[in-house]
């Protein structure tokens, strides 16, 4: 069985900075990391492959920075790494992003025993686009089951049980069978640290394979900006509105208009 | 020449940086305090191989014993957060694990190196004694040979990670040569008869790293546990002592480190006469001063254990390294706690601990002023060309 991992590199702040001008992050200065969600991703990889037995594969879209991070997937104990990038990749939003994920998984399965046994994870959202649309897109590119927000995990078989959390209250179980692709939230484990000799075995022993648009072989109206339906008009970090609210009585009304408050804001 | 860490280099400071933070740090201050090093950190740090990172992969180490600026990004990293976890592993590796892999044969490498890799075993080396210190010479702890086995008697003192040790390599008097002793070191198991932990010290600083004094009577050890040959112990003590001070260096450009991140820090949040006091030159020449001495002890402790990746004879660097670093971080705990005022004394804030920790690199495996005569017999005799 073949576990992917689709993993991104984000900025590893939790509020980015725009420059106004270009209307683009501002990258400099800030360190890359592996996108939070996705590091569950991986740990619940290495777990399926310790208890069954898997390879596990994980692929990013990003400039050549971006092997940093697959390297450090590699050094959590990844098998294999792809780096999906060419300047043809380049502006892609998350139709595109999906599309060009999914050429490379159907590539990879095309040298696969069984091209149906095989899981895709990804993390819930990524923390800078933050839209948690890449997962679903992939599964309907891909033509599998997809299971958003999982926050917990149990494979029988080939049967795949998952705990997904449901318009942010409920729990629904569901359970399916492999081809799947899965979205995890950060509840479902807690990932490892890559070890010394993990890090060295990913630089010595473990190689980053890079995949372009010539070896992908994409649909070019489907890649980068020219296969984005998504139109920036404006980045800016929202606004925090903070309301001074000042509640004068007695103890015992205070205590009742601040519950009053409270429970008008849906806080209680 | 170049300066810049490879990729591998970068991944392993991030890691170990990440994972300090994220698993040491937060208990460093209570470990400080209890004497005593927190047994889940232990497990972790098991995990990381961070006992075995000098070590090959198929002796069960990280495989970085060709790598030892590796090391130090490593030790100095750990020493960043703790200086007693840095002593700690520090020893283990670079005067125990390491010799034994280097000098050690392969059924010792066998018997010993995988499991102290691993980090199944704590790892010691026991060279001082109550009246051998800076002179090493003066090691009285007796080993008498009887049939194919060596009888150990005496017993050492400060000896890191003695009481938790439980493979140890002990520097005994194998006979004398006219007025010269002759040493030998042996690789000794504590399960052994007649050994036992006596005083376990209370320090100043790296409280939570163990320090004991060894007692040794009648100790039975094979001949195969010799390390190197009989007779060889002194100049062998000498050079795992150069690697030794490679590890050391690291651990106090860590702690020197730690001290000017949180001086700079400090200065840039504590307002006195209506700015921060950064702005006072006072305060920035310290900050100058601090980063400059650091800096310079990173520098040669890469240089150290650059040479010694390469084969070159790196003996008088890393007593350079040992020297400059150690005061450095010293010399930065000092103006760090200077810095921060009244509070730079009590234990609220970390520099109080960094300053009872720095002094500790002044003084074992050489003080500063073996340090100097180390370096200054090697310039006298082979002139300042050698380096
Ligand atoms: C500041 C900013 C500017 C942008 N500008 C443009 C623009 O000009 N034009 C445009 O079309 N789009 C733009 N985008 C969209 C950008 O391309 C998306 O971030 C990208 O498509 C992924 O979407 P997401 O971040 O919402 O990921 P989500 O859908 O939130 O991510 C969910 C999961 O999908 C996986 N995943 C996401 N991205 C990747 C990847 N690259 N490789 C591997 N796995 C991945 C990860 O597992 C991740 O956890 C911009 C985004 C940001 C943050
Ligand atoms: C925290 C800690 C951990 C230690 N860990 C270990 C360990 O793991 N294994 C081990 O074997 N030992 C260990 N030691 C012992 C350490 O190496 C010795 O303390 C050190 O070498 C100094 O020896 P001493 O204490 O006997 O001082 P002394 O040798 O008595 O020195 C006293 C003073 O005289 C100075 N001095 C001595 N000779 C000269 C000279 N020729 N010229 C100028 N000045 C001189 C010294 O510099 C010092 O200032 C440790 C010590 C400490 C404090």
């Amino acid at each position: 069985m073949k576990v992917f991992v689709c993993i991104k590199q984000v900025p590893g702040v939790s509020e980015v900075r725009i420059d106004p001008k270009t209307n683009t992050l501002v990258r400099e200065g800030i360190p890359s990391i592996i996108n939070p969600y996705d590091k569950n991703a991986i740990e619940l990889a290495l777990t399926i492959k310790e208890e069954n037995g898997a390879e596990v594969i994980a692929i990013s879209m990003g400039p050549p920075q971006a092997e940093e991070i697959l390297r450090e997937a590699l050094s959590m104990g990844v098998d294999k790494a792809f780096l999906l990038t060419d300047k043809a990749f380049a502006g892609a939003d998350t139709l595109a992003t999906s599309y060009t994920l999914a050429l490379a998984i159907k590539r990879i399965l095309k040298s696969a025993k069984n091209k149906k046994d095989y899981l895709v994870i990804l993390g819930a959202q990524a923390i800078d686009g933050d839209t948690g649309q890449v997962g679903p897109e992939l599964a309907e590119e891909l033509d599998i089951p997809q299971i958003t927000y999982v926050q917990k995990f149990e494979l029988k078989e080939n049967k795949i049980i998952v705990e997904r959390i449901f318009r942010t209250e409920e729990v629904v179980i569901i359970e399916t069978q492999l081809p799947a692709l899965l979205s995890v939230l950060r509840e479902i484990n807690i990932p490892r640290f890559p070890t010394m000799s993990g890090i060295v075995d990913a630089y010595t022993k473990k190689e980053v394979i890079s995949l372009d648009a010539n070896e992908l072989k994409p649909d070019k109206r489907k890649i980068g900006l020219n296969g984005s339906m998504t139109e920036v008009w404006k980045i800016f970090i929202p606004e925090r509105k903070a309301e001074q609210i000042i509640i004068k009585g007695t103890n015992e009304e205070i205590a009742q208009e601040l519950c009053r408050n409270l429970k008008n804001d849906k806080i209680l | 020449m170049d300066f810049t860490l490879n990729e591998q280099q970068k991944m392993l400071k991030k890691i170990t940086r990440e994972f300090a933070e994220g698993y040491i740090a937060p208990v460093a201050e209570e470990s400080d305090q209890n004497s005593k090093l927190d047994e889940k950190v232990f497990q972790k740090m098991k995990e990381m191989n961070y006992f075995g990172t000098c070590i090959p992969e198929e002796y069960g180490g990280a495989g970085l014993h060709d790598d030892t600026i590796s090391f130090c990004i490593v030790t100095e990293e750990i020493g960043r957060v703790d200086a007693s976890w840095g002593i700690t592993t520090g020893v283990h590796c670079s005067v125990c694990a390491y010799p034994i892999y280097k000098f050690g044969t392969e059924d010792q490498r066998q018997r010993f190196l995988i499991d102290l890799a691993k980090g199944n075993k704590v790892g010691a080396f026991c060279l001082t004694e109550a009246n051998a210190g800076s002179d090493a010479g003066g090691v009285q702890l007796g080993a008498v040979k009887d049939g194919d086995e060596w009888i150990l008697n005496g017993s050492k003192i400060f000896a890191t990670n003695g009481g938790i040790a439980e493979t140890l390599l002990v520097v005994a008097k194998t006979g004398e040569k006219g007025s010269r002793k002759e040493l030998t070191i042996f690789i000794v198991d504590t399960n052994t008869p007649g050994y036992s932990v006596g005083v376990k010290e209370d320090k100043l600083g790296v409280r939570a790293s163990n320090t004991s004094e060894l007692v040794f009577q009648d100790v039975h050890v094979p001949q195969e546990n010799i390390l190197g040959k009989t007779g060889e112990g002194f100049q062998l003590s000498m050079k795992i002592l150069d690697f030794g001070r490679i590890s050391i260096a690291s651990q106090c450009v860590g702690l020197g480190q730690a001290a000017l991140e949180a001086s700079i820090k400090y200065s840039n949040e504590r307002i006195q006469f209506g700015r921060p006091i950064g702005r006072f030159q006072g305060i920035q020449w310290k900050i100058s001063d601090m980063a400059c001495a650091v800096e310079s002890g990173r520098l040669l402790t890469y240089k150290a254990a650059y040479m010694c990746d390469n084969g070159m004879d790196y003996s008088l660097v890393s007593a350079m390294a040992k020297l400059v670093a150690s005061e450095a971080a010293m010399k930065a705990a000092h103006s760090a706690v200077q810095i921060h005022g009244g509070y730079g004394l009590m234990k609220a804030y970390p520099v109080e601990r960094y300053f009872r920790d720095a002094k500790m690199g002044e003084i074992y495996e050489g003080t500063s002023e073996i340090q100097r005569l180390v370096i200054a017999n090697q310039l006298l005799r082979k002139g300042a060309n050698i380096l």
